[in-house]
């Protein structure tokens, strides 16, 4: 009971401390970062380490930037979140789902800490923020590109846990490789993982074994871009990072994430003290998600075709969920040119009409 | 659900693939465990030599230089075991287990340097006429090196324990250390010397999954397959035949349950994901379910420590 009287105040102390030497402007920011994975794993984290490096390219010595790599979900990563709230972090970005609970946890015991969590939903306290990217928008571009180039009418999808983000990518894939190629099927394999490459191998080559000519995945290493090389006549695409190594073939385009402004923004804010927990889920408009150089191997018209989806969501012209549409279960979801509304794509916990297979609890 | 997208030519192909990085640490354990020591370190010297090999390749943009560098890494961290259990008398449980321990966060410091890298492939050997053969072909004869390298390696171990006088020594110094020693044969040096075979030969295991099958390194890759190659000698009985067996039936269910989730089976991914480790065991405990036959085949001296004074 002493000790935990002894710890709160130790925390409280340092709470004070930061606030203090914040608010007389001398002391510089410090910036925790937690990732899923390595920063090299050329995808996701690679993003997010990119977003790191552009923060303190702007702010130069009046930033300090700590980041911890390959953090599991789940209670490991609140005792890391908590280490870095200790170590005197102003402002912590917590850059996986999983990171959701652990987060609003830690935020409810460092009240003067700022934290931002990537992908979610929960803002339990005023401390905490969520952003995220609007991916479905490029997996739109996609699932174009798959429809018209796969010659078997099979595409291969990798998917890693059944969240909302996840399956939205799916429907999102599907709905437009379904409009201009009637004859396409889906094959989606659950990884249950976002960063393991022999199982993302594994699962990639199985799927081409069954004549998938298109993979798409939504975890974050090479390893089914390699494979699809390996294989041969087989395409994919890069994921959250560009992968440009594997370019022209197979990488013939990539959904790349770009954070750096969003980071620079906040971190802003918490040294002008007007931070304030928001809810932010931006687009291509915006320039959060960019679709990465689509390559020669690629026919002219389908690029052309392509870039015009893009320039239209950019516009605002074009919502990839546009109906009709309806649900995997025949029952209806979208009359003609209704829109989805961002509640219910947020929380999309079902596929639409055509996929087969089901998503697992 | 469609199950006739499953092409079983490819199946078995793909099976082959997979099994091997068991299979060559598995075939190094047995011969460790025929004379006489408990190795459980597999998992770290797979890891070690994943790693050893990787770098090693992307440096010299050489695979074969790699998969050699990958078994001397291999068998210079089993030496460490050798060196503590051996000649240091330490416990082979608790030294093996450190071993792995070791390994990983070894691996893991080596490859800082090397996330994200792609290495050089390696060709396939596509032998002219005889991988043009319909079914046979595209199974047995369309393969990279080191597949054959592992078959050739499991035969030629069964031929040397069982045909030679040099597997005699060695099941000699596993089934009774006392009295080999007492016959004049150096029980230590042909234990090191066995060790170190595992050691090599775990490490080209691991060099196979970072340098073939993924092909990528990440820290932790092997996830576990040391500690398969493990059950699969024991569960095997300590024979080359059924440890091949142990690992083309683990590669097989691996295979078959990624193949069995895209082709849109109602069974849930869980179970799925599971089979490989719990068919591999069940069948294996299966077939030396005979108490008696399988007591005699353990080698009587495992585990223990040898000491000439004693």
């Amino acid at each position: 009971m002493k000790r935990r009287t002894i710890l709160t105040g130790a925390i409280a102390a340092l709470g004070l401390a930061t606030g203090a030497a914040l608010a007389d402007g001398h002391a510089k920011t410090k910036v925790g970062f937690v990732y899923v994975g390595p920063v090299g794993d050329g995808g996701w984290t690679y993003e997010h380490d990119q977003g790191r490096l552009a923060v303190e390219a702007e702010f130069h010595d009046k930033v300090e930037t700590i980041y911890q790599e390959s953090v599991p979900e789940g209670s490991d990563a609140e005792r890391v979140i908590t280490q870095m709230a200790l170590s005197g972090a102003d402002i912590i970005f917590t850059t996986s789902f999983g990171y959701m609970d652990p987060t609003n946890a830690v935020a409810a015991k460092f009240p003067n800490v700022k934290f931002e969590h990537a992908t979610g939903y929960k803002r339990n306290t005023p401390n905490v923020s969520t952003y995220s990217a609007r991916f479905y928008e490029g997996r739109a571009v996609q699932g174009h590109i798959a429809g018209k180039m796969t010659k078997t009418n099979k595409i291969g999808y990798i998917a890693s846990f059944p969240i909302p983000e996840v399956i939205r990518g799916i429907n999102a894939a599907y709905i437009h490789a379904k409009k201009v190629n009637p004859d396409v099927e889906f094959s989606v394999v659950w990884a249950y993982t976002w960063f393991d490459p022999a199982k993302e191998a594994d699962a990639a080559t199985a799927l081409i074994e069954q004549g998938a000519d298109v993979i798409l995945q939504h975890t974050d290493s090479t390893a089914p871009l390699a494979a699809a090389e390996k294989a041969g006549g087989v395409i994919g695409f890069g994921q959250a990072s560009d992968m440009a190594e594997y370019s022209p073939s197979p990488r013939v385009s990539s959904i790349i994430d770009n954070w750096a402004p969003y980071y620079i923004a906040r971190v802003k804010a918490v040294m002008d003290g007007t931070w304030e927990s928001v809810d932010t889920w931006d687009g291509i408009a915006p320039g959060m998600v960019k679709i990465g150089e689509i390559t020669d191997a690629v026919p002219a018209d389908v690029k052309a075709e392509a870039l015009a989806m893009r320039d239209q969501m950019a516009a605002g012209t074009y919502h990839p969920f546009t109906g009709p549409l309806k649900k995997q279960d025949g029952s209806d979801w979208l009359a003609d040119g209704e829109v989805a509304d961002d509640g219910t794509l947020a929380g999309m916990n079902f596929y639409v009409e055509g996929l087969t297979g089901d998503i697992p609890n | 659900m469609d199950l006739s997208a499953i092409n079983p030519i490819l199946l078995v192909a793909s099976l082959m693939v997979a099994a091997t990085p068991i299979l060559l640490a598995a075939v190094g354990e047995l011969v460790a465990e025929k004379a006489g020591v408990l190795n459980l370190g597999v998992e770290g010297m797979m890891i070690t030599g994943a790693i050893c090999g990787f770098a090693i390749a992307v440096e010299t943009g050489s695979p074969v230089m790699g998969f050699l560098a990958a078994a001397i890494g291999g068998a210079l961290l089993s030496l460490i075991f050798g060196v503590l259990t051996q000649y240091l008398l330490s416990n082979q449980v608790a030294t093996g287990l450190a071993l792995t321990l070791f390994g990983l966060g070894f691996s893991s410091l080596i490859g800082q340097g090397y996330i994200g890298i792609k290495p050089p492939s390696t060709e396939k050997l596509d032998i002219p006429l005889l991988s043009d053969i319909p079914v046979l072909g595209p199974i047995l004869f369309n393969h990279d090196l080191m597949v054959y390298v592992a078959l050739a390696l499991v035969a030629a171990v069964w031929a040397v324990l069982k045909f030679t006088r040099t597997g005699l020594i060695l099941r000699a110094v596993g089934e009774n250390h006392d009295a080999a020693h007492a016959l004049g044969y150096k029980v230590v040096r042909v234990r090191l010397l066995a060790i170190m075979f595992g050691g090599g030969c775990a490490g080209l295991g691991g060099a196979y999954l970072s340098l073939i099958r993924v092909p990528q390194w990440t820290e932790g890759m092997t996830a576990g397959a040391g500690w398969i190659a493990l059950a699969i000698v024991v569960f095997g009985s300590w024979r080359a035949g059924r440890v091949l067996l142990g690992a083309y039936l683990f590669g097989g269910v691996t295979v078959l349950q990624l193949n069995l989730q895209a082709a849109g089976m109602a069974i849930p991914v869980e179970y799925l994901s599971m089979s490989p480790y719990l068919i591999t065991i069940a069948v294996l405990v299966i077939m030396s379910a005979d108490k008696s036959r399988a007591a005699l085949s353990a080698p009587a001296c495992l585990g223990r420590v040898f000491h000439a004074s004693s």
